[in-house]
């Protein structure tokens, strides 16, 4: 795999990330009412890196800031705290970044031909000079996603959920990015679709040497994209580590939990045990290790004091007390 | 479970139109289905294959100009699909009870749980006050929502949206009906919760011997759920059978392509296998077999001629392949 030989080089590197939402209310009714500034903690003290022509995963659950991370990332959002950077690519430029969204039905103007929708970058960034070269780019687009020349012509509505998913892709790739982001790429599509947009995906990644920053809460579809996973609590990373290791020896309770709440279809666990409790609002998070309420092997520790980041001799990162070096 | 049990819910050769300015537009055809008490039947399809479809027009709830333009169902031993609306209304609810995807705005926000709760109890079972409340604390405790003396005095803001959706199975189940129809019920949840919830379900169904009927396009929240699977494709049934046939030894093209195309949990591929092109617009199906443009096994006869479900493997399916003659 592309990741193996470029292991040592990473496209991304994210030290210490944080994002702040303030979500108080009105200040006049905050005078009248007399309630106080609140804060929403959605990224707290996050640290990755992404590898060089390879793929990280974030996982987690609605709310955990999965996708927070993914707009801080391309420039969306800017953080409070922390430090991201880019590496540089062949050309001695730093690597520009792109961003695929999840719902293939909103992220599209539907008033602007798919030709105008793909040209808008080229133009914008003065990629090419002349409209003929445009079109003639936008035409080489359309067919690396798969769709032919004259699709440029029609309106967005006149295509299913996957044939959009593939126009925002064909977009994306416009401005020559050599990183994209991508927030739940296939969340909106079928399966059968889905297959189709993970294959187009993968082709790419070999076909332009692209790094890929997935986002999702499939695992399944996780396991199939990434080199490595990272998975989000409440806005903290609570592990990250090579895929097969992190399916092979989930590390932390939570990882865990995950794992074991997939529906497995090759052999349903039709009377399984569930694990109870749910994710705490993250307007109040835990005390201690933000997961200590719902995990089965909590102790007093874990209520009082926020686990650290170890790094494991498997190269997995982990922040939970219990876990102990093998 | 005895095969001469009586089935709850029958749906006979049911076809849905809608008419349009550009024609009459076939949602459903030729659906054929039975549901047995205590047994979930899944139904699966992509978006537009008409499983919902299926849901709203046993529950009679289409939207116009939709109609049922052929078929039966019978619900135990009533014919339901000819009664006027009123009858219909002291059905739903009684003896239909419904779970929608969206647990948010399936409650109403300006009632608390338990009035939304007692209302339908009353309603349907006729109970005094002080009895529907108790029954309505029982209930949310048959859910597993800890504290029920308590949170049946909240509003729906006031609880999570796995706690939401409980309330919802909780209201389906207020007048103990024989159908439930839960249309995609843990689409909108997280994963840990969507176990919660379909475990819930399946252990409830089973305690309490209430025919499901579960709709969703999750095929690993079927392989944990259901007793038997209908595999949906442009408006019609292409197989139906027990779980584990279905999903290990499908027997229709479709199933089979759909089953290959969900990445695998236990091993690694470079490519999933996909099925090229889409499902086809329900004013735009093509002759012979809807599925035939995207079939790989696809022969003269499965584009002239429409295939019915016949028995193959341990369930039917609608394919000439399986039909014993030629494709």
């Amino acid at each position: 795999m592309t990741a193996m030989l470029a292991q040592k080089t990473h496209a991304l590197r994210v030290e210490g990330l944080v994002k702040t939402f303030d979500v108080s209310a009105p200040w006049l009714n905050r005078l009248v009412e007399r309630k106080p500034r609140q804060h929403l903690q959605a990224v707290n003290d996050i640290s990755f890196e992404v590898p060089l022509g390879g793929c990280l995963s974030l996982v987690g659950e609605s709310g955990c800031g999965k996708s927070t991370v993914a707009r801080l990332v391309t420039g969306l959002y800017s953080a409070n705290s922390g430090k991201m950077q880019f590496a540089s690519g062949p050309d001695g430029k730093t690597l520009s970044a792109q961003m695929i969204f999840q719902d293939p039905y909103a992220s599209l103007n539907p008033r602007w031909r798919v030709k105008n929708i793909i040209a808008e970058p080229i133009r914008e960034l003065k990629l090419r000079k002349s409209a003929a070269e445009i079109d003639e780019r936008v035409v080489e687009l359309l067919k690396t996603v798969g769709l032919s020349a004259s699709d440029g012509q029609k309106f967005p509505h006149e295509f299913s959920g996957g044939q959009r998913q593939r126009i925002s892709i064909a977009r994306a790739l416009a401005s020559e990015p050599r990183f994209l982001v991508c927030d739940e790429p296939t969340s909106a599509l079928d399966v059968s679709v889905q297959a189709q947009v993970l294959n187009l995906m993968r082709r790419l990644q070999d076909e332009f040497g692209l790094t890929y920053l997935f986002i999702s809460h499939d695992m399944s579809v996780v396991r199939h994209m990434s080199d490595r996973i990272a998975v989000m609590y409440l806005g903290r990373i609570v592990e990250e580590g090579d895929t097969e290791e992190l399916f092979a020896r989930p590390r932390h309770p939570y990882t865990q939990l995950l794992l074991q709440t997939i529906p497995n279809i090759e052999k349903p666990q039709r009377d399984r045990i569930t694990a109870g409790g749910e994710v705490p609002s993250p307007f109040k998070p835990p005390s201690g290790c933000p997961f200590h309420p719902r995990c089965p092997s909590a102790t007093a520790r874990c209520s009082a004091e926020l686990p650290k980041v170890r790094t494991l001799a498997s190269g997995t990162r982990v922040a939970c007390h219990l876990v102990q070096e093998d | 479970m005895a095969e001469a049990e009586k089935a709850v819910l029958e749906v006979r050769n049911l076809k849905v139109e809608f008419p349009g300015r550009r024609g009459v537009a076939t949602a459903l055809s030729e659906v054929s289905l039975s549901i047995r008490p205590g047994e979930i039947l899944g139904v699966v399809g992509e978006s537009g294959a008409g499983k919902s479809m299926t849901g709203l027009a046993i529950q009679r709830l289409l939207e116009r100009p939709g109609r049922i333009a052929e078929g039966e169902i019978w619900l135990a031993d009533r014919r339901i699909d000819k009664l006027d609306d009123r009858e219909m209304e002291r059905i739903r609810g009684r003896e239909i009870g419904a779970i929608f995807q969206d647990p948010l705005t399936s409650l109403n926000p300006l009632f608390t749980v338990g009035s939304q709760l007692t209302e339908t109890i009353r309603l349907h079972l006729g109970m005094g006050r002080a009895e529907a409340r108790a029954r309505a604390i029982s209930l949310l405790k048959d859910v597993g929502i800890p504290s029920p003396e308590d949170r049946v005095d909240q509003y729906p803001h006031q609880f999570s949206g796995g706690m939401r959706q409980r309330v919802v199975i909780a209201l389906a189940l207020a007048a103990s009906p024989k159908l439930i129809i839960a249309d995609e019920p843990t689409t909108a949840l997280d994963v840990s919760i969507q176990a919660q919830i379909t475990s819930l379900l399946r252990k409830l169904c089973k305690e309490k011997r209430t025919a499901v009927m579960l709709v969703t396009h999750d095929m690993g929240v079927i392989a944990e759920t259901a007793d038997r699977i209908a595999v949906m494709y442009a408006g019609r049934l292409v197989e139906i059978g027990p779980v584990d046939e279905v999903l290990h030894a499908p027997q229709h093209p479709y199933t089979r392509g759909l089953m290959a195309s969900i990445p695998a949990l236990g091993a690694r591929v470079e490519r999933l296998n996909q099925i090229d092109g889409s499902m086809p617009r329900l004013d735009a199906i093509p002759d012979g077999c809807a599925f035939n443009p995207r079939c790989k096994q696809v022969g003269p006869r499965c584009r002239r001629e429409r295939p019915s479900l016949v028995p193959s493997g341990a369930g039917s399916s609608a394919c000439w392949i399986n039909a014993g003659g030629t494709a």
